[in-house]
Parts: C-alpha cells; sequence; structure tokens
C-alpha cells in the first residue's frame, strides 16, 4: 500500500484541479509522439502522423489525450489502491495492446513537462516530488499484470 | 537517438540564443529540483554543506552545468571532441553514472517548460532532449 502524506494528497488533488484536461491530455499525448516518434507505432490506425503540425491537429491523437488524462483522474479518485484501480488497465495494456511499459515513463515525462508549463511557478519542487511519485505509482501499477 | 541533424542544431542555437542569459537561473532551479525530486542523486554531494533547495553551493554548481552546456552549444558540431576534457573529469574523477545524466536533462527541460512555455514547443523540445543526451554521451566517452 502507498503511503500518501497530506501534503502530497493535497499536491495531485491541487494539480487535477487546476489543469484543463482538454488542453493537457491531447497535449502531453501529442508532445510524446513529437518527442518519441518511436511511440508512434501503437497508433498506426490514426491518420496523419507525419510532423509535428499534423500531430498536434489531428483528433484521434486529441481524443485519445482525453483518454489517457481519464484514467489518471481515475488515479487521482483511487489514490489509495491504485493497483487495484488499475488491474484491469493493466491487463488490457499488456495483453490487448502490448505496450512496452517503458513507454508509460516517456508518457509520464511529457505529462511533467506539460503540467509544468501551465502552472509555472506553481509547479514548486515538491509538487513535482509529489507528482513524480503519483506517476511511479501508476506506472507500477499499469505494469503490475505484464508477464 | 544518435545524430543531431542540421535541423535540431539550428533549433537548439536559436532556442539558446533566447534563454541562455537565463542559464544561471535555470541551472539552479533544475539542480534544486533535481536533488528534492531525485533524493538519490544526493549522494553526489555530500560533500556539500547545505544542500536545501537554491543554496549557494547548488546555486554554484547550477552555473557549473549550465556553463558546460552553453559551451557544448559552441561545440554542437563535434560533441565528442569538443567535450574532451569534461569527459575525462567525469570518467576519471567525478565517475557519476551516466543514469543520472538523464535525471539531469529532464529537470532542465522542466524548468524550461516553466521557464519558455511558449517557446518551448514540442519541436523544441526533442531538439534539446537529442541534445542533452548527445552531451551525456560525449561525457560519458571515457568511461569505459
Amino acid at each position: 500500500m502507498v503511503k500518501w502524506t497530506d501534503f502530497e494528497r493535497a499536491a495531485i488533488q491541487d494539480i487535477f484541479s487546476k489543469i484543463d484536461y482538454d488542453v493537457v491530455g491531447p497535449a502531453a499525448l501529442s508532445r510524446c509522439l513529437v518527442v518519441y516518434p518511436w511511440t508512434q507505432r501503437y497508433f498506426s490506425g490514426f491518420g496523419n502522423l507525419y510532423n509535428a503540425a499534423a500531430i498536434k491537429s489531428n483528433p484521434k491523437v486529441a481524443a485519445h489525450g482525453r483518454v489517457v488524462l481519464q484514467g489518471l483522474v481515475q488515479a487521482v479518485s483511487n489514490m489509495d489502491n491504485i493497483k487495484a484501480a488499475f488491474a484491469d488497465l493493466s491487463v488490457l495494456h499488456s495483453e490487448k495492446l502490448h505496450v512496452d511499459p517503458g513507454n508509460f515513463k516517456l508518457l509520464g515525462d511529457c505529462l511533467t513537462i506539460v503540467i509544468a508549463s501551465q502552472l509555472g511557478k506553481d509547479f514548486t519542487a515538491e509538487v513535482q516530488q509529489a507528482f513524480q511519485k503519483f506517476l511511479n505509482v501508476v506506472v507500477a501499477s499499469l505494469q503490475k499484470q505484464y508477464y | 537517438m544518435t545524430t543531431l541533424t542540421a535541423r535540431d542544431k539550428a533549433t537548439v542555437k536559436e532556442f539558446w540564443s533566447k534563454i541562455g542569459d537565463y542559464a544561471e537561473d535555470i541551472g539552479r532551479d533544475a539542480l534544486s529540483r533535481m536533488i528534492v525530486v531525485y533524493p538519490q542523486t544526493k549522494t553526489y554531494f555530500s560533500h556539500w554543506s547545505d544542500l536545501s533547495p537554491g543554496s549557494a553551493p547548488i546555486k554554484k554548481h547550477g552555473m557549473t552545468v549550465m556553463n558546460g552546456v552553453a559551451d557544448a552549444v559552441t561545440k554542437i558540431d563535434d560533441l565528442t571532441a569538443g567535450l574532451l576534457n569534461l569527459s575525462e573529469l567525469h570518467a576519471f574523477t567525478l565517475r557519476i553514472d551516466p543514469a543520472n545524466f538523464k535525471i539531469a536533462a529532464h529537470n532542465i527541460l522542466v524548468v524550461m517548460a516553466m521557464m519558455f512555455p511558449v517557446d518551448f514547443t514540442p519541436e523544441v523540445h526533442v531538439a534539446m532532449d537529442k541534445f542533452l543526451a548527445a552531451v551525456a554521451r560525449a561525457l560519458a566517452e571515457k568511461y569505459r
């Protein structure tokens, strides 16, 4: 069981109350596809991913970015047992989507960078630390059912 | 992963021309964050009196690191040759595990995103990420 301090809980809730889900989800996913282009391998059905401009304006990327962020919102609602809450998602990513778990970290880093640019000075070192811990738990939970 | 394209180099140089004056702030903030968010990196600084964010040793060292990055920008066409002395320093004296170069780079990018949210586009992000990875490779050149 993950132990969260009061500060960490508050920091995570605060981040998710401040960010615009419609902006952050799509921005993080499209940034991931631009910065780590090999991640595009999972999105061959998404149409034009030819360059950064195409990725940014691709409606399927935007829609999926929102799906991913909703997943994170789920994690925030289940902070005391993300592992259990994500069991099915983990099976999905392993058995159906066949996503190399290394990619979870890459998307996590892009999320950090997008949120940092949204929150500016409010994204203090301590807030970043709390968010990194949250991401580590999410990633570990998504990886849990892989075998 | 490996080679910087002509476009990467141009993007890095252009972005650096905008942000180079803030190198000291970037270095101090990035290093402070790294120590807080990735506490295992503290092991390299046990000789410092003060590891709190923004402390004097951190500020000084942040500047040292960013001066290295600034120098690397001018030597972007041959980082291995250009950073030879730094590479020997890191390999024989400092012996920092290269995994930490990635951690440091990530925190530099986070600070850049915070300070320059409009300029730090995905295109600039990928060029800077590649550049910092290339710098890290040049620094690790002499390790073994």
